[in-house]
């Protein structure tokens, strides 16, 4: 787990990217909330052996990354800090699965390895995906985009209070954390007595901050709903936008653009 | 215990998906009826202490390895099911979306077993059912550590089953269980001692918190809930196993190739085996067998069906690699292009 205070410096600076003012940004929420959902599941849908399929794909992040003006160093880091699960996993893959599906040339490759690299291909692919969402639209749009495709209102309005407050309540965290750590000496004084009371006392601070915003709420009139301007509309841009990345997408499902690709180099090399 | 997309296949994706999201819809439905404002901000921050709780870590006697909270089974004691639910898969959509911890289509997974197993599963089921009205000190701890114990097996389980259901990871069922259910109950225990250290803390600091969950409970809401959940878990075991079919069936003939050596077998079972690799490149077979045959055999026309769709077996490997280094350096170029492009219309506003 990371720190509170490396992972709020994550947040803000996603966040920051969000009020980014390329052509991508301003287009509306919903249209990349479903391109971004047809990529997905085009890429999770291939069989477990193939690898050579899913490397089209890369077009998709790849334009949006570079249209978008995101700093790809930064999102390729976030993609390699969080495939952990899915390594650990996919690596057991090769240990399994021994049968020899690859020949390339003299080197013969077990499907465990095919199965393995294309784990890891789908973890960079889906996650690049949904970190590229996020950059290019900010969570409050991403939000109100899914309330308009059919979230329940309490959801979302739990949602925006959570990313209201987040920064606050982990910014006490990281305090409280950094506190301890402070004052205990290597594991001691880390325990689950002193783990138990610091997080009893934060949550009894995060509870009387509840009961005065729910004051000052009241006191500024609020009556069970947030009243949101209807801002953006899916014009014919977006239309075009979910259009042509679906079908790109649904394509490339279908067709195996890179070993066509290669089939025809090797076929006029040879 | 996050599910990413890369282990998922988009059936077990989707039926996950549709169980949470009727998780979700149902608790908000419950919310809205209860009209209890208060409740709002109190699951907006209590959201973000969860969050910040999960990265801070206290370090377990005696193991030299570190814990921190869940938070599932605290919030549902703290909250009742449906405000817990619904503050756990928000933060569970704030780390997909911002730290991709798990991934979008993971994240129906993940809702059900952080959230619905803890929430709505163990928490009407298990706890509140043992717990009682007054309990005492040795029944209370107890309670707490088996439903936290009972909510990361179930999770842990349910993660085993998404992945085995989905195919993707080639890791038997019996093996991944075997590794995942004693990691969880150590997980279980640290997270049974966590959750009653809070509660007891709290209930010395501030009791009124605790006593106002405790009160009667709708004994027919909690049926509702119970059976929805049921139907739930049939619809998702039921698509599991639909699902699941298919690649049992990869994994055989996959055992069945390793067996087979002599090179007349090898042709019968690699076009089984690279279904769809070599069904687009036997579905040109002028690409491959025309030039390829062509220097060593000159009648090229002679050859048939059969050894075509060999030499199309033993090219794929390489036109594969090569399509996907050729792919590689035209995904790039083009992202290099598009952002050359974007700094030149740029560079004259500057």
């Amino acid at each position: 787990m990371a720190s509170v205070h490396g992972a709020l410096l994550d947040l803000k600076r996603l966040d920051l990217l969000a009020r980014g003012g390329t052509s991508l940004h301003r287009l509306d929420p919903r249209a990349k909330v479903l391109a971004t959902l047809v990529f997905i599941v085009c890429v999770v849908s291939f069989g477990p052996y193939q690898l050579s399929a899913l490397i089209p794909f890369f077009i998709f992040p790849a334009c949006l990354i570079a249209a978008g003006r995101l700093p790809a160093g930064y999102l390729a880091g976030k993609v390699a800090l969080v495939a952990p699960f899915a390594v650990a996993v996919g690596i057991c893959n090769p240990f399994f699965d021994r049968g020899i599906l690859l020949h390339l040339g003299p080197l013969e490759v077990s499907g465990g390895w095919v199965s393995f690299a294309s784990i890891v291909v789908r973890t960079a692919l889906t996650v690049t995906a949904a970190l590229t969402l996020t950059a290019l639209t900010g969570f409050a749009p991403i939000c109100r985009a899914l309330v308009r495709l059919g979230m329940p209102k309490t959801f979302a309005m739990q949602l925006l209070f959570l990313y209201r407050y987040l920064f606050v309540l982990a910014e006490e965290a990281g305090r409280a954390s950094r506190a301890r750590e402070l004052r205990s000496f290597g594991r001691k004084g880390k325990g689950l007595a002193s783990y138990a009371s610091l997080l009893g006392h934060l949550l009894l601070r995060t509870w009387q901050r509840a009961e005065r915003m729910h004051m000052a709420m009241l006191a500024r009139g609020y009556t069970g709903t947030f009243l949101a301007a209807e801002c953006g509309r899916f014009g014919a841009r977006e239309l075009l936008f979910v259009l042509f990345w679906s079908a790109l997408c649904i394509i490339m499902r279908l067709y195996n653009g890179a070993e066509l690709l290669g089939s025809l180099v090797t076929g006029y090399l040879s | 215990m996050h599910m990413a997309d890369a282990l998922l296949s988009p059936t077990v994706g989707a039926a996950m998906w549709a169980v949470s999201a009727g998780g979700v819809a149902l608790c908000s439905a419950r919310l809205c009826r209860e009209r209890d404002d208060r409740l709002a901000p109190l699951m907006g921050v209590l959201g973000g202490f969860l969050f910040a709780a999960q990265m801070i870590n206290f370090s377990i006697p005696g193991t030299g390895s570190s814990g921190h909270l869940t938070g599932g089974l605290l919030l549902a004691i703290l909250l009742g099911p449906s405000a817990a639910l619904l503050t756990v898969a928000s933060v569970l959509m704030i780390q997909a979306f911002f730290f991709a911890d798990g991934g979008l289509l993971a994240l129906g997974c993940n809702i059900f077993n952080l959230g619905i197993v803890p929430a709505l599963l163990v928490y009407p089921l298990c706890y509140r059912r043992l717990i009682g009205t007054a309990p005492g000190r040795l029944r209370e701890t107890v309670v707490t550590f088996v439903s936290a114990l009972l909510a990361m097996q179930l999770g842990a389980l349910s993660v085993v089953l998404e992945t085995a259901a989905s195919g993707i990871s080639a890791l038997p069922l019996d093996k991944f269980l075997l590794l995942m259910q004693p990691i969880h109950l150590a997980i279980g225990l640290v997270e049974g001692a966590v959750t009653l250290a809070v509660v007891s803390f709290l209930r010395k600091a501030r009791p009124e918190l605790l006593a106002r969950q405790s009160g009667p409970s709708a004994t027919s809401t909690r049926l509702t809930l119970a059976g929805c959940l049921i139907c739930a878990l049939l619809i998702a075991g039921g698509l599991s196993r639909f699902a699941s079919v298919k690649p049992d069936g990869l994994e055989w003939s996959v055992a069945k190739l390793t067996g087979a050596t002599s090179l007349p077998e090898h042709r019968a079972g690699l076009p089984a085996l690279l279904t769809a690799l070599q069904h687009k490149t036997a579905r040109f077979p002028e690409y491959q067998i025309a030039p390829a045959a062509a220097p060593g055999q000159a009648p090229a026309a002679a050859s048939t069906a059969p050894q075509g769709m060999a030499v199309a077996g033993k090219g794929s490997g390489v036109a594969g690699a090569v399509g996907t280094v050729i792919t590689v350096l035209l995904v790039a170029g083009a992202a290099l292009i598009l952002r050359r492009s974007g700094r030149a219309a740029v560079a004259p506003e500057a």
